[in-house]
């Protein structure tokens, strides 16, 4: 029981970490700004979900593991708002699409 | 009411930060609680018409379904990172949206940003507007089984 | 393997650094700031077990918030400047 706990939590660590590396790595390599919003949505989506699984298996059982949980949720929670938060603002900073109809957009929007 | 909910989820919130169970500490705890409430009082910023979600199967198994999505589009972005052979072709897209609900569309929008290779950047009455990383996930989008699936959760 | 996933966080800290300092746009250097201060949480969750502090998870927990209050204040004075729109 024991060893199968901590095999679980090995193996989210392991995938955490390596998500959490290929998000870094796409925030370097992706060629524009909303792209590279996608690319930090892949390390935190998953990346910080798997990494707290990985911890909470490795806990005792205690007001700490609903701790863990509380803060995994409140990412969860806040990531997307906060992705949704700088795409908008960047269309507003005329960050946006550069085509024809994106013109348009960025009129209607304000 | 709503002050009255408030300062319980605040009084619960503290007590799981706290861990302390001895009286005198659970009546501070209270009075901070109360304390708080009164603030926002003061404040008259406590949402109004706050909703409070009650969790029914529907919602759940949509939050397990959305947990299998996620995964599937992180593995997805992933080897487009990694995989320069792979190609990656960023884009906007209007995203016609049937669902009329506040609650419905919230979550919509939102579901959309938390999977990764799509991000809502507006939502307009009958349309997002969708940013991608690739026209997979677009497709999925349009294909509306996210929609029909949240349309079914009926809140 | 905690070990592993503290130094995977911090080469992740140290490459959105890198993009927080190329910018090239004012957007880009604060959706590097975002993925910091998200890491910066995982980090001191997962540390603070691995070194056994004690009250670690509460800090975690205020960075967190702060760090999304912060993100989104900054946002908003990209977004409509400083002083030229009272809301």
């Amino acid at each position: 029981m024991n060893l199968l706990l901590e095999g679980l939590s090995a193996a989210c660590l392991l995938a955490g970490s390596f998500l959490c590396i290929t998000g870094g790595v796409g925030l370097l390599r992706l060629p524009d700004f909303f792209s590279r919003v996608h690319a930090a949505g892949v390390t935190e989506t998953l990346a910080a979900p798997l990494l707290l699984t990985g911890l909470m298996l490795q806990m005792d059982w205690s007001l700490d593991l609903l701790k863990v949980l509380l803060i995994m949720l409140f990412l969860l929670a806040t990531n997307p708002t906060a992705s949704h938060a700088m795409a908008k603002a960047a269309l507003h900073g005329g960050q946006g699409p550069n085509d024809e109809k994106a013109e348009e957009d960025k009129g209607s929007i304000s | 009411m709503h002050y009255l909910s408030v300062s319980l989820i605040l009084y619960l919130f503290w007590l799981i930060l706290s861990g302390h169970f001895t009286p005198l500490l659970l009546t501070l705890g209270a009075l901070s609680a109360m304390l708080s409430t009164w603030l926002l009082w003061r404040m008259d910023k406590v949402d109004k018409t706050a909703v409070f979600l009650i969790p029914n199967l529907a919602l759940l198994s949509y939050g397990f379904w959305l947990l299998w999505e996620l995964v599937k589009a992180n593995i997805n972005v992933a080897r487009r990172i990694w995989d320069p052979a792979l190609p990656v072709e960023p884009g906007w897209a209007r995203l016609p949206v049937t669902v009329s609900s506040p609650m419905q569309k919230a979550l919509y929008a939102n579901s959309i940003t938390l999977t990764p290779g799509t991000l809502t950047a507006d939502v307009f009455d009958d349309h997002f507007l969708v940013h991608h990383l690739c026209k997979q996930g677009l497709e999925e989008l349009h294909e509306g089984e996210m929609e029909r699936r949240i349309r079914r959760t009926g809140i | 393997m905690l070990n592993a996933a503290v130094l995977a966080i911090m080469v992740t800290m140290a490459l959105a650094l890198v993009r927080a300092f190329m910018g090239p746009t004012a957007y880009d250097r604060l959706l590097a700031a975002n993925l910091f201060g998200t890491k910066t949480v995982l980090l001191i969750a997962l540390a603070g077990h691995a070194l056994d502090w004690s009250g670690f998870l509460d800090v975690a927990l205020l960075y967190a918030m702060v760090n999304f209050v912060g993100t989104i204040a900054v946002m908003r004075f990209f977004e409509y400047g400083a002083g030229e729109e009272e809301e």
